[in-house]
């Protein structure tokens, strides 16, 4: 299973499904195990998987050439439908875009206020991945134990945000409305209900013999590979790239947190599992270390009603739950965008699927997926 | 080191022509000074009288960031592929291919991605495209 | 007293006394017939539901609660619904091999419940080869999962029906082996003597570590053969293929359905009769007044009791553990289950001769 760094040149595997005695099948786009609508056009030989060719478009809605005719204020709610489990995060990424264009300074309540939204929407996000992945490998209730811990995070966004998974709460400057006078309390509640709960979802899958059989050695990638494939987040953590963008381009106040970087060097889907469960960890306690230290003031600066980006190019990276998400934004000096791109995580990691699916067995191809936690939205934009 | 200028602004910007963009390429990954082996962003901006490719390097190493922008010619755009050198981009290049129309050459697999099949030559993401029935332009 | 005993015996001096001997033997065909598919459909019933409310206990749900008090008559609801579904063939299936094969599963279950004692004297053949009758004829279900996974004319089927049928004939070995090992220690193959020789104690507990071991082994073994929990890779939601019954609808799939329940039941019965004293109550060696206490409880409770209780811990592996991948699950038989069932195999003969049990 350990592959040579090299760059193979496939052109001798495309022509493969003439060959005789394989098997072409399809795996979704409707599917349980795939999150989202992924249809992938699997060659197979027995049980060996030989190529696996993404069909993408299936959730496609042209969000780039739609927010070339919305204005900046709005076009931060359409990235909240990109990758909807890190709905704050993408908010987030387009709002700094915008300031760094406006050149305005975003005051110190909105600041701890945007993290702190930012890591539970983290961990929301981690929970469902959690519970999503135990499912596609067999073990079918950590799947409800993690959606109850999930609905406590959308109850708390619900109070502040109104909403409980497109919360348009970011807005350049800061946030839409302060928070609600219940948060630093339900978030305590949380915070001392979560931490039992994390132990006991260790117990419950981490250690549990038959899942570390099924994760261990499977899709292994190694750590330049990662890079050349252009993967970020977790699943590149697991291979050993160093890729928060939390630590190596501090925004708002990751700079002044204690929290570790998690780095994992085994490259398999065991290793990228690892990684989000202690990320699970860090979050709760950078939301610890806010929670009593949210300073008093402005949530939101002063800006126009109608924002007009000065001519040129802005980019700004932000660290969602998948990876690195880039919001580039090319402005003419009009009130909306010239061009957007939005470089999503997904679509990175889903480029190296096909990478590590070869030569694995079909049954570890929905372990594989699992762990590289795509969201389709986000890749199809 | 091939012709190229430089403007700064909120990263390193260097303007290559397309010609030269694959030396270019492989020397910005395998000089060990440099060390760009992180593809982050592949795009295309479709500027009305010409298109412009941009790439953004990272090296993981030096923790040094580079835009590397390159200006293709509207009617017949062209480039060389990049994906043997980062293997990210050959996703990125089929989606540019797709949206705007750009022909990579030496591309092991340049078909639609994310658009439905009969949208070859579209290219949607373009100024000059218009769909009266389902645009709605502000 | 009203024991069931009692009943059967005089429903059967009955019945001779008025008629003639020959009658009288097909009228008691007859009605062992409507006993046992009457039981089959009981069981299909309550297995099922008793599935989602456990499986909603384990999940912080409440399971159906809407159909009848405590959701009681969801699954004749659900049995409704699927007699009155449409039963649709694909094209080009073998149409003798599609519709025979759901009813060669169905009647392997049923026939292997002829040798099973329910209660004190409830048995419908006390055949001299008891066990072995059973494990023979469980055997035939494979053909019955073959059949119908060549019949789809689905490559997905097929692929299904393969690894399923690989699965059993592979864990029927640790099974049997594990069978053995309570045979051995009991010296006959009949039924009622296994049962019988546990009066003064269950096997599980007299014969100490082999049995133990071969109860475990059992229990894992079974869990394959039934295609449950961590080894329903062949039919599970979230893999490629849904198995050998993907096109099966309607009624024939609800044979299936029933088929895979009962079983599930009948194994846990077999393990209960060899290892936990089938209709026997708790008797501790020769504490006479515990065990006349324990003697008031009827045998058909104690056995149903029993095997609900291993129901519910083959219930409890589907909700706690994630799936096993095929290779993995032929590895654990051959390389792990087959030796050390061997070696136990072995060991309980050594305890035998010796007389090292209770």
């Amino acid at each position: 299973m350990y592959r040579e760094t090299q760059i193979i040149s496939d052109n001798s595997i495309l022509a493969s499904p003439d060959v005789e005695g394989d098997l072409v099948i399809n795996v979704g786009p409707q599917h349980p195990a795939t999150h989202g609508v992924l249809h992938l056009v699997i060659t197979l030989n027995g049980e060996t998987i030989k190529r696996v060719d993404p069909h993408l478009g299936y959730i496609h809605r042209s969000i780039e050439k739609m927010c070339e005719s919305l204005s900046y204020r709005q076009f931060i709610y359409v990235t909240s439908r990109m990758d909807y489990l890190s709905a704050h995060i993408n908010n987030h990424g387009c709002a700094l875009c915008v300031e760094k264009g406006l050149q305005v300074e975003v005051p110190p309540r909105a600041q701890v206020i945007r993290v702190l939204m930012d890591e539970l929407t983290r961990l929301a996000s981690h929970q469902l991945w959690w519970g999503a992945m135990a499912m596609d490998v067999g073990a079918l209730t950590p799947f409800f134990l993690a959606f109850r811990e999930r609905e406590m995070i959308n109850d708390i966004m619900e109070e502040t945000c109104g909403a409980r998974l497109t919360m348009n709460y970011m807005v350049p400057g800061g946030v839409m409305v302060d928070i609600h006078p219940n948060f630093q309390r339900r978030v305590h509640e949380f915070i001392s209900h979560f931490r039992n709960k994390i132990d006991e979802y260790d117990e419950l899958v981490t250690g549990n013999v038959i899942f570390q059989n099924r994760t261990k050695d499977v899709g292994y990638i190694s750590r330049e590979d990662a890079i050349s494939y252009g993967m970020s987040g977790p699943s590149a953590r697991g291979s050993g790239v160093q890729c928060d963008i939390r630590k190596l381009y501090p925004y708002e106040v990751y700079a002044k947190l204690q929290f570790d970087e998690i780095i994992e060097t085994a490259g398999d889907s065991f290793a990228r599992y690892m990684v989000r469960m202690k990320e699970m960890r860090q979050s709760l306690s950078i939301v610890e270390q806010l929670i009593d230290n949210i300073p008093p003031g402005d949530f939101q600066a002063k800006t126009k009603a109608v924002l007009k980006l000065p001519k040129g190019e802005f980019y700004s990276r932000v660290e969602t739950a998948r990876g690195e998400l880039g919001v580039y934004i090319t402005s003419e000096g009009a009130t909306t965008p010239y061009r957007i791109k939005f470089r999503s995580p997904g679509f990175s990691n889903l480029s190296a699927l096909d990478h590590m699916a070869r030569g694995a067995k079909i049954g570890d191809l929905v372990a594989m997926m699992g762990t590289l936690d795509l969201v389709i939205p986000d890749i199809d934009r | 080191m091939p012709s190229a200028n430089f403007e700064e602004q909120q990263w390193l910007n260097v303007n290559v022509d397309h010609n030269e963009w694959p030396g270019l390429a492989k020397s910005l990954r395998d000089h060990p000074d440099l060390n760009f082996d992180y593809l982050f962003c592949l795009t295309c901006i479709d500027w009305k009288t010409h298109l412009t490719m941009v790439y953004h390097l990272e090296s993981t190493q030096h923790r040094h960031i580079l835009v590397v922008k390159s200006k293709l010619d509207r009617t017949q755009p062209d480039i060389e592929t990049v994906s043997g050198i980062w293997r990210t981009a050959e996703f990125h290049e089929r989606e540019v291919y797709e949206m705007f129309g750009v022909k990579f050459r030496n591309h092991p697999d340049l078909r639609l991605l994310i658009l439905p099949d009969g949208w070859e030559g579209k290219s949607p993401l373009r100024k000059d495209f218009e769909d009266p029935v389902n645009m709605v332009k502000l | 007293m009203w024991s069931l005993e009692n009943i059967s015996h005089s429903i059967d001096n009955w019945l001779y006394n008025t008629f003639d001997p020959t009658v009288a033997m097909l009228v008691e065909f007859l009605v062992v017939a409507f006993c046992v598919i009457g039981l089959f459909a009981m069981l299909g019933l309550v297995l099922i539901m008793m599935e989602r409310k456990v499986s909603a206990w384990m999940q912080v749900r409440l399971g159906p609660n809407r159909v009848g008090p405590g959701g009681m008559f969801q699954t004749v609801a659900d049995t409704l619904k699927l007699i009155v579904k449409e039963g649709m063939t694909p094209l080009n299936v073998d149409k003798f091999l599609f519709n025979l094969a759901p009813f060669i599963v169905m009647i392997v279950s049923m026939v292997v419940m002829a040798p099973l004692m329910f209660a004190k004297g409830i048995q419908i053949w006390d055949i001299n080869i008891g066990i072995l009758f059973i494990t023979a004829v469980s055997s035939v279900s494979v053909i019955g999962i073959l059949m119908a996974g060549w019949a789809s004319n689905n490559k997905y089927s097929l692929l299904g029906a393969m690894r399923s049928g690989a699965q059993i004939v592979s864990y029927e070995l640790s099974a049997g082996l594990s069978v053995l090992s309570i045979v051995v220690l009991t010296g006959s193959l009949r039924i009622s003597d296994i049962v019988n020789s546990q009066s003064n104690g269950w096997w599980i507990f007299k014969g100490h570590i082999p049995a133990v071991v071969a109860f475990v082994i059992f229990i894992i073994a079974v869990t394959a053969e039934t295609n449950r929990a961590p080894f329903d890779l062949a039919e599970a939601e979230s893999e490629l293929t849904a198995g050998f019954h993907t096109e099966y609808s309607g009624m024939k799939f609800a044979l299936f359905f029933l088929a895979e329940y009962v079983n599930v039941f009948i194994v846990c019965a077999i393990g209960a009769t060899l290892f936990l004293g089938g209709w026997m109550p708790l008797h501790i060696g020769n504490w006479t007044a515990f065990n006349h206490i324990m003697d008031y409880v009827p045998t058909f409770l104690w056995f149903f009791g029993k095997t609900f209780f291993l129901i519910f811990v083959i219930m409890w592996f589907r909700w706690t553990f994630p799936r096993l991948r095929i290779d993995q699950l032929l590895n654990l038989e051959w390389k792990y289950l087959l030796p050390i069932s061997m070696l136990n195999l072995l060991f309980v003969t050594v305890i035998t001769i010796l007389k090292w049990h209770f």
